[in-house]
């Protein structure tokens, strides 16, 4: 399991059913690497502040991280973590590597509005 | 509002190492872990010239082996870097995220950030075919072609590193001379993995969902050249992280805070700096050490003082 304070996705079924029943998601899949740290960490900091979105985290050395893995969004991405946002079950927007905080508070106020209903 | 007696910016080995002198004399300091917790040697796959370790290991066992011993003197770590910094009367104002934090010292550590290329393609592919972590993304290019860029010791070990999974690997670096220490040219040179391309540098990135390939210009010739590859790694060295300091101490032209000669006293009263900040010649784990062993020193110096 990794280690932060997010929401742990820890199988496929708790990931499909955290995006249906969610209108705003966002899922970092990742590794407790010096890439992936920094992201679950500005998710932390960033809940609060963003009470319309349910942050999760994902295993990615995980037979279920295929839930993320396998995704369209992800199939060209090479550099961990995956990082996925869901709006109403649907990937809306998704990145790869490591992100800053204003690269993800941007992301953020922009798929998870109107023009995505 | 409660006053700290010194705050640490950064949590790499200058900030850790200012962590435990200044915990062990009784300064009770708060380390601000920054974006990176551990600092730019977490991504290093291997250790191998840092005293005491002689069978080697990796960054982040290094740092998360520092940090133990700072927990144990009690230091207090807080997420975060500081955003925007003001002095009032002979104490600083810190903000950091939405809260504002007052300190009688300040020790900068918050070291290095990785260098771009700065080159056309860069920003589309980086994550999908360039990375600056072989550790985290080698294995996704498993019997891929992969290009490192750079010329240092973290160079040469990302090559070796990623013959565990790329089938080619390409060396390309701008000069002909390698920063890197000889051993560790020598180690990649023997590998019949790793190619060389020197002196040239990349142009131009081109891909279309993924990266495919590269334009690379020879510096001395100035002939133009494609290669196909599927992934790209970085170590071009690193830029020290001051821009937030920089109003309130002096930095020479290439960002670098200026030191007083053998100290860590900055042009601000109370604040030093210490490892990659300052440095930026030898730019060594071992270096920031020694530094952020007088940046804890001369702090406690300054507020014996100024009490």
């Amino acid at each position: 399991m990794l280690l932060t304070n997010l929401k742990h996705l820890e199988t496929k079924n708790a990931a499909e059913s955290l995006v249906h029943c969610n209108e705003n998601v966002m899922i970092c899949c990742g590794r407790m690497g010096p890439m992936c740290v920094p992201v679950y960490e500005i998710m932390e900091e960033l809940q609060p502040r963003y009470p319309h979105v349910v942050f999760a985290d994902m295993e990615f050395d995980t037979k279920d991280a295929a839930f993320i893995k396998n995704l369209p969004e992800c199939r060209s991405f090479m550099g961990l973590p995956f990082t996925v946002y869901f709006k109403n079950g649907k990937a809306v927007h998704s990145t790869s590597s490591i992100q800053t905080e204003d690269q993800i508070t941007t992301i953020l106020n922009n798929v998870f509005t109107e023009k995505y209903k | 509002m409660d006053i700290e007696t010194v705050v640490i910016a950064g949590s790499g080995p200058a900030g850790l190492t200012a962590a435990i002198y200044a915990a062990r004399a009784g300064l009770k300091p708060l380390v601000l872990e920054g974006l990176t917790p551990g600092g730019q040697l977490t991504v290093s796959e291997t250790v191998e010239n840092y005293p005491g370790f002689p069978d080697s290991l990796s960054g982040s066992e290094l740092m998360s082996r520092f940090r133990k011993q700072a927990e144990r003197f009690d230091v207090r770590f807080q997420r975060g870097s500081i955003q925007e910094i003001s002095r009032i009367e002979n104490q600083y104002n810190l903000r950091i995220k939405n809260n504002t934090t007052r300190t009688k010292s300040l020790i900068i550590a918050t070291g290095a950030q990785a260098r771009r290329l700065n080159v056309p393609g860069e920003k589309v592919f980086y994550g999908r075919g360039i990375s600056g972590c072989v550790t985290c993304d080698g294995a996704f290019f498993k019997d891929k072609k992969v290009i490192v860029v750079g010329g240092g010791n973290t160079a040469m070990h990302n090559a070796l590193y990623l013959t565990r999974f790329a089938k080619k690997i390409t060396i390309l670096h701008r000069r002909t001379r390698f920063k890197a220490d000889i051993y560790e040219v020598e180690k990649a040179k023997k590998s019949t993995e790793i190619e060389w391309m020197v002196p040239w540098v990349i142009t131009d990135i081109t891909g279309d969902e993924t990266l495919k390939g590269i334009t690379a210009r020879n510096i001395e010739t100035g002939e133009i050249c494609t290669l196909e590859c599927d992934g790209i790694f970085v170590a071009i060295g690193h830029q020290p992280k001051t821009e937030v300091f920089s109003s309130i101490v002096k930095t020479n032209q290439d960002g670098y805070i200026i030191v007083a000669p053998n100290s860590t006293v900055t042009t601000a009263p109370g604040i030093f700096a210490c490892g990659d900040v300052c440095d930026p010649v030898y730019r060594q784990a071992a270096v920031a050490v020694g530094h952020g062993c007088m940046a804890a020193m001369d702090a406690q110096e300054y507020l014996t003082r100024e009490e």
